[in-house]
């Protein structure tokens, strides 16, 4: 309990170095996952052929390879950026090729008929997916996406190995000061179920509020 | 008729794989005409529509609308899809919003027409077909032939040249089959140009200016309604209708 309390502003720096990490990312990870998405069922040959290389090479790298690739490749073609910017980059592009994913199996789900009547009418394909495909595919791709975004925190711990503040980096120094490793360990979890807690708390409302009714 | 054609297909040809669907298909629909398409299942009457606005692509030939011959895949062709109305078999009225939001999405989206100028026009359509009542319900509270309706209004919306009608009555409960019928009787008696792809005789017989008999991928008669009705010039149209006509 003493690791926790004499340690306060340690802990809450890293927590919130993992909330900034997951919120950024996730926002990053969605914006692309869904163009990806886009780009994937698209009409244009070169653009699904973009969003097809995109997923596989995104989800068949390893995370810690690919943060090794950002953080040291990037800065060699003179593109300098605070450390955590590039873990935002590295965490939101490698979960975006799952959330692409997740939504293209939502667009699947949508009947062929919607889109046809949405052409039919002379709606462009960016309009019928924007107007009639996602917000359709949106419903059934909540859960899967939330469970990608839980993912996404957890992998944010890579990020401490990249000196970037966070909430797993705490147990190196609290294990400098001399605290017990289990007790020190036993916060950390505390620390992550908070957030993962959190985005399921917040899925489950969005499931609520929009998923299919069955 | 002639040289006031609104749809021209020229020898159009369509496999789907090695199975040729459609086989030098020559079909001239005129202005303010109705044409209604019969024919065996398999016949190639569903996917002649459908090559019309395009959903389906052809191998050869061409098709002509109002003059123009049928873009490649973009804006050009959704521009001309914007004048072709299309009725489908299952509805397909956008399950995630409400009946006016339906009707009024592809005017706002399309022709960029304002929000309340779109509902004006929507509400105005569905009182036209008979649904006013039901402008804020989504399309799963409705009847089939509630929803036929609805999908017809959308289709208008967009005050199209011509309107496409792939099978249109075939989901529906017989008693709501009627209903639907009414409403394309209506707008044939005011001079929409339609093609029909139906089972519907009655139709057919009291609606049509002509009827396009198709078997196996070709169009094997194009008459009137009397004609093809009381006097059958292929044995294959013969034997479609003695099997439809009596039971």
């Amino acid at each position: 309990m003493d690791v926790l309390t004499h340690n306060w502003s340690l802990y809450g720096k890293g927590l919130l170095g993992t909330v900034e990490l997951t919120v950024f990312a996730s926002l990053l990870a969605l914006v692309l996952g869904v163009i990806m998405a886009g780009f994937r069922v698209a009409p244009v040959g070169s653009l699904r052929a973009f969003g097809t290389v995109w997923v596989t090479v995104l989800r068949n790298t390893p995370l810690t390879l690919l943060f090794f690739a950002v953080l040291l490749g990037l800065p060699r073609f003179g593109l300098a950026l605070p450390f955590n910017v590039f873990a935002i980059l590295a965490l939101g592009c490698y979960t975006s090729a799952f959330i692409c994913e997740a939504v293209r199996s939502g667009i699947n789900t949508v009947p062929v008929g919607q889109g046809e009547a949405a052409r039919s009418l002379g709606m462009t394909f960016g309009q019928t997916l924007g107007a009639v495909v996602l917000p359709q595919a949106f419903r059934t791709v909540i859960p899967p996406v939330g469970s990608t975004l839980i993912a996404l925190a957890k992998n944010s711990a890579i990020a401490g190995s990249f000196s970037v503040v966070e909430l797993l980096g705490t147990y190196k120094t609290l294990n400098e000061l001399g605290y017990s490793i289990i007790w020190s360990f036993l916060w950390i979890a505390v620390g992550y179920l908070i957030v993962t807690l959190t985005i399921s708390a917040l899925f489950n409302v969005l499931e609520k509020r929009w998923g299919v009714a069955r | 008729m002639a040289g006031d054609a609104l749809i021209e297909m020229r020898r159009v040809n369509k496999y789907y794989g090695k199975l040729h669907v459609l086989q030098d298909i020559d079909l001239t629909v005129g202005r303010g005409e109705v044409v209604v398409v019969i024919g065996p299942s398999g016949s190639g009457k569903s996917t002649l529509c459908r090559t019309i606005n395009r959903l389906e692509p052809i191998q050869s030939g061409t098709i002509t609308l109002d003059g123009r011959p049928l873009p490649e895949e973009g804006r050009e062709l959704a521009r001309l899809r914007a004048e072709v109305g299309m009725v489908f078999q299952s509805f397909n009225l956008f399950a995630h919003k409400t009946v006016l939001a339906n009707v009024a999405l592809a005017p706002m989206k399309v022709r960029k027409t304002h929000k309340e100028a779109a509902e004006q026009r929507a509400r105005e359509l569905l009182e036209r077909v008979g649904l006013a009542a039901h402008a804020d319900k989504y399309p799963a509270q409705l009847s089939g032939g509630q929803q036929q309706r609805v999908a017809i209004a959308r289709a208008l919306a967009m005050e199209p040249k011509a309107l496409l009608f792939d099978e249109p009555t075939s989901a529906l409960d017989p008693e709501m089959i009627n209903e639907v019928l009414e409403v394309m009787r209506q707008l044939a008696r005011e001079g929409m140009t339609m093609v029909v792809v139906t089972h519907e005789m009655g139709f057919a017989r009291s609606a049509a200016n002509r009827v396009v008999f198709m078997a196996d991928g070709c169009i094997v008669e194009d008459r009137t309604p009397e004609d093809f009705f009381t006097a059958p010039e292929s044995d294959r149209a013969k034997d479609f209708l003695s099997k439809i006509l009596k039971h």
